[in-house]
């Protein structure tokens, strides 16, 4: 017998302005089901989720919940009939307590229209014990609870809104092990009483754990529709990699002289807080390394962990052969190194700034005199020498460079490294948000850097650029090196494999 | 190419925020001139700029903590307790002029090294902490004069009456702190660092900058220029006491935000600061000739300050479309 549908959804697409997010999506959600929605970054999932709790409206196609077309769907509708959303991160408010946070905005009254404590906080310990906190206070504040905890109270929020129909994004990101293990428990009492889940996560194996239907997507298409107790792990990764590339990027040569090879940078036992865990790798003169993984592996938290930007527990590094202490960015600058974070907008740029003095700020020694203090045309010979071998288009110089394109600021920020003339350069994803064109301008930036002797670490997201670009790939999981692929060997398929944490098969390394 | 390039370095200046505040000092200037016949006297311009003085060389320290996304309201306490501590050495303690001058100054130091520390070690707001300090300095002071005026007759007091020609000592120590300040802004690679920590903390941080570091030195900066200030000001009364310098911190900052320091950090510039100062002492002359109640004075002063930032962010706005 046929099971019965909550949500379908049906033909949708989903159109951003220059991108297609969501391409011709049906899905049929049958009640009481947990379903998972796997893919790559930027395969769709989140669009898909945003478009079921009413944040986006579809561009075509149609969803019908419990029979009910909805047409133009609000997060508050979507509330009230029943569908809540516990997000990554998570939108509890420290300062108030469980109570008040799970009846946020709908806090009882009594009959003068004050709070009714008392309601509240009976109500709020039976919700927190129906999701297995029955020793939680409810006026336990929120900041005072772990984070395991706190999802849990998301989701007491979501029941008290009489929720049928929950989407879980990637909830146990930032859980243990063992808290995983207790969500999931969670999740299947939930799942007994009737209640329908959309779990979105990385993790492939707590997937084939939890779920009974699994969903692949990849650019914004569906592949796959998979049945969780006939699929296995295998299963997965091969619909979710198969993209075809367009020719993308390449370069004349790849270092292949490992055997002979000198070592330019080692870093040894690294770790940081619970993002970065035993971390080893060298890099070598010449070398254009990859660092990749998924979203939250710890790929940045390496690169500016050795750069002295982060705190770090442990972690020895060596230059060049000699042990460095690197305390503060200025150390890793004055040993060589160059950082081009992630984030222009956060982490590089000074908007205020124009294009030269970006350019200039960190080898602005270069253009003072003996008494330190600046030469104004030689600044701007320098910087015009930099921003024209990295073609910045740009009116001037004098220019504001909030005004800008995002490839054109992204190649003022490699311009201020450069002109430090970095032995080591750490690039976090260098082509983030800018357009194709540009992109490729950077790539060729980066092959001739290394030509001329630079050594390069870059740590990306996309597929594409690690596997055409980088002489050798390593992959992070949960705050692990979960393997290292040569350039011949760095195929979607093995990099897929390892950012999800599997091992891969003998005869692939 | 040369003439070009220069044109260009014009043209740019106009779009500057120092340029449309230029041309409100020049209107005040032009319009108090008519209004008045006294305003023009070389006496009433001298008198006029002594008063600016004061500000003028706390407006640099001002401008550069403003410019690092900070502020300090302590600054006029830091005066008052700097012209007491300078009085009560000579008088009291009978200490040489040269020593009391570096006592002072160094007293100064530390008031900014503490504001300095507790901004960027402890990780307190700079409003809340300056004005912390500025309650503990003001008690200070009453501690050390017990409310009463201390006379002081030194060396020191030239810096505050002593006259070079026609033109006050103070208002050329003025224009030096000023010259200094803007070369230290906008030539050295600390004063780089000053604009990019206000533009973007995470970002001067990654580029080697020593945040923490750079933003308690333009607190000490403040906290020394305030102890010049005092000393100014002390030699200028020959005498000091716990109220000298009241009001001190609003004007300061009102003379920063009108010369196009944003509050928000990141740009503004000390010339613009003492364009800021001029406009504010010129107003305060204004009330005095041409004998308007000096009620109005403040009155005025908050329209001005509204006006500023208005005009600022109609230009940020319109700049960013």
């Amino acid at each position: 017998m046929e099971q019965q549908i909550i949500y379908s959804i049906q033909h949708v697409t989903k159109e951003f302005p220059g991108v297609k997010a969501l391409s011709d999506i049906s899905i049929d959600v049958r009640r009481g089901e947990i379903l998972a929605v796997v893919g790559e970054n930027g395969a769709g999932k989140s669009t898909l989720m945003n478009i079921l709790s009413g944040a986006y409206a579809p561009t075509s196609g149609t969803i019908t919940f419990e029979g009910q077309e909805l047409t133009s769907l609000t997060p508050e509708r979507a509330q009230h009939l029943g569908i809540a959303m516990i997000h990554q991160e998570l939108s509890l408010s420290n300062a108030l307590n469980l109570a008040e946070n799970i009846f946020e905005g709908r806090l009882p009254k009594n009959s003068i229209g004050l709070v009714d404590r008392r309601k509240l906080y009976q109500e709020s310990k039976r919700l927190l014990e129906e999701v297995g906190l029955p020793n939680l206070d409810p006026r336990t504040l929120v900041r005072d609870i772990n984070v395991s905890q706190q999802q849990m109270v998301e989701i007491a929020k979501a029941l008290s809104l009489n929720a049928k129909f929950l989407i879980l994004d990637e909830p146990t990101s930032s859980l243990t092990v063992s808290e995983a293990e207790y969500l999931h428990e969670i999740m299947r009492r939930l799942k007994s009483k009737g209640i329908t889940m959309l779990y979105i996560s990385h993790k492939l194996d707590e997937i084939l754990a939890i779920s009974d239907r699994i969903v692949v997507f990849r650019d914004g298409r569906l592949i796959t529709t998979m049945e969780t107790a006939a699929t296995q792990i295998n299963d997965m990764v091969s619909s979710m990699v198969g993209r075809e590339y367009s020719a993308g990027y390449t370069r004349a040569h790849y270092k292949n002289d490992y055997a002979t090879a000198e070592p330019i940078l080692k870093v040894s036992n690294l770790n940081v807080g619970k993002k970065v865990k035993n971390v080893d790798f060298t890099l070598y003169k010449g070398e254009l390394l990859g660092i990749t993984g998924l979203v939250g592996a710890g790929r940045s938290e390496v690169l500016q962990a050795v750069f002295g930007a982060d705190p770090r527990q442990s972690g020895e590094i060596e230059i060049e052969g000699q042990k460095c202490r690197i305390r503060h960015p200025s150390d890793a600058i004055a040993r060589g190194l160059a950082l081009v974070p992630e984030g222009r907008k956060l982490q590089s740029l000074f908007l205020k700034f124009s294009v030269k003095e970006n350019i200039t700020l960190v080898a602005m020694k270069q253009v003072l005199n003996r008494c330190g203090l600046l030469k104004p045309r030689k600044e701007y010979e320098f910087a015009d020498s930099f921003s024209k071998r990295l073609r910045v288009k740009t009116p001037s110089l004098d220019q504001k460079i909030v005004n800008l394109s995002g490839g054109n600021q992204q190649k003022a920020v490699i311009a201020r490294w450069l002109a430090n003339q970095p032995k080591i350069l750490f690039l976090d994803e260098p082509t983030q948000g800018i357009d194709i064109g540009a992109k490729n301008e950077i790539y060729e930036i980066i092959d001739e850097m290394i030509r001329q002797g630079a050594s390069v670490i870059m740590v990306s997201s996309e597929m594409q650029e690690t596997i055409s670009l980088c002489d050798r790939v390593l992959v992070m999981y949960e705050g692990e090196i979960s393997g290292e692929l040569y350039h011949k060997d760095a195929t979607e398929k093995n990099i897929v494999t390892l950012m999800s944490g599997q091992a891969l098969p003998v005869s692939a390394s | 190419m040369k003439s070009k390039q220069e044109f260009g370095g014009l043209r740019a200046f106009t779009k500057r925020s120092e340029f449309s505040v230029l041309i409100g000092l020049m209107v005040i200037f032009i319009v108090m001139s008519f209004a008045s016949p006294y305003f023009l006297k070389l006496n009433n311009i001298m008198n006029v700029l002594q008063q600016i003085s004061r500000y003028g060389i706390i407006s640099v320290g001002m401008a550069l903590i403003m410019i690092t996304g900070g502020i300090d309201l302590s600054v006029g306490y830091t005066v008052a307790l700097s012209a007491c501590m300078a009085a009560h050495l000579t008088t009291n303690v009978k200490m040489a002029w040269p020593a009391v001058f570096l006592v002072v100054l160094l007293m100064g130091a530390v008031i900014g090294l503490v504001n300095g520390l507790l901004v960027t070690k402890v990780k307190l707001w700079p409003f809340i902490v300056t004005l912390a300090t500025s309650k503990i300095i003001s008690g200070c002071v009453l501690l050390l004069t017990s409310g009463m005026p201390i006379h002081i007759e030194s060396p020191l007091c030239w810096l505050g009456s002593g006259y070079v020609g026609p033109v006050p000592v103070s208002v050329i120590m003025m224009f030096l702190v000023i010259i200094g300040g803007s070369i230290f802004a906008s030539m050295t690679q600390t004063g780089r660092n000053i604009y990019a920590i206000g533009n973007n903390e995470r970002a001067a941080a990654l580029s080697g900058i020593r945040v923490e570091r750079t933003k308690t030195l333009v607190y000490v900066i403040c906290g020394i220029l305030c102890a010049f200030c005092g000393i100014v000001v002390a030699g200028n009364l020959n005498s000091a006491d716990a109220g000298l310098g009241a009001g001190y911190e609003t004007d300061v900052i009102a003379a920063v935000v009108i010369g196009g320091v944003s509050m928000s950090g990141g740009e503004g510039s000390i010339w613009g600061a003492l364009i800021g100062a001029m406009i504010i002492g010129i107003l305060k002359n204004a009330f005095i000739l041409l004998k308007v109640s000096s009620y109005w004075q403040s009155v005025v002063i908050g329209l001005v300050i509204i006006a500023a930032v208005t005009i600022d962010r109609i230009r940020t706005v319109r700049k960013a479309k």
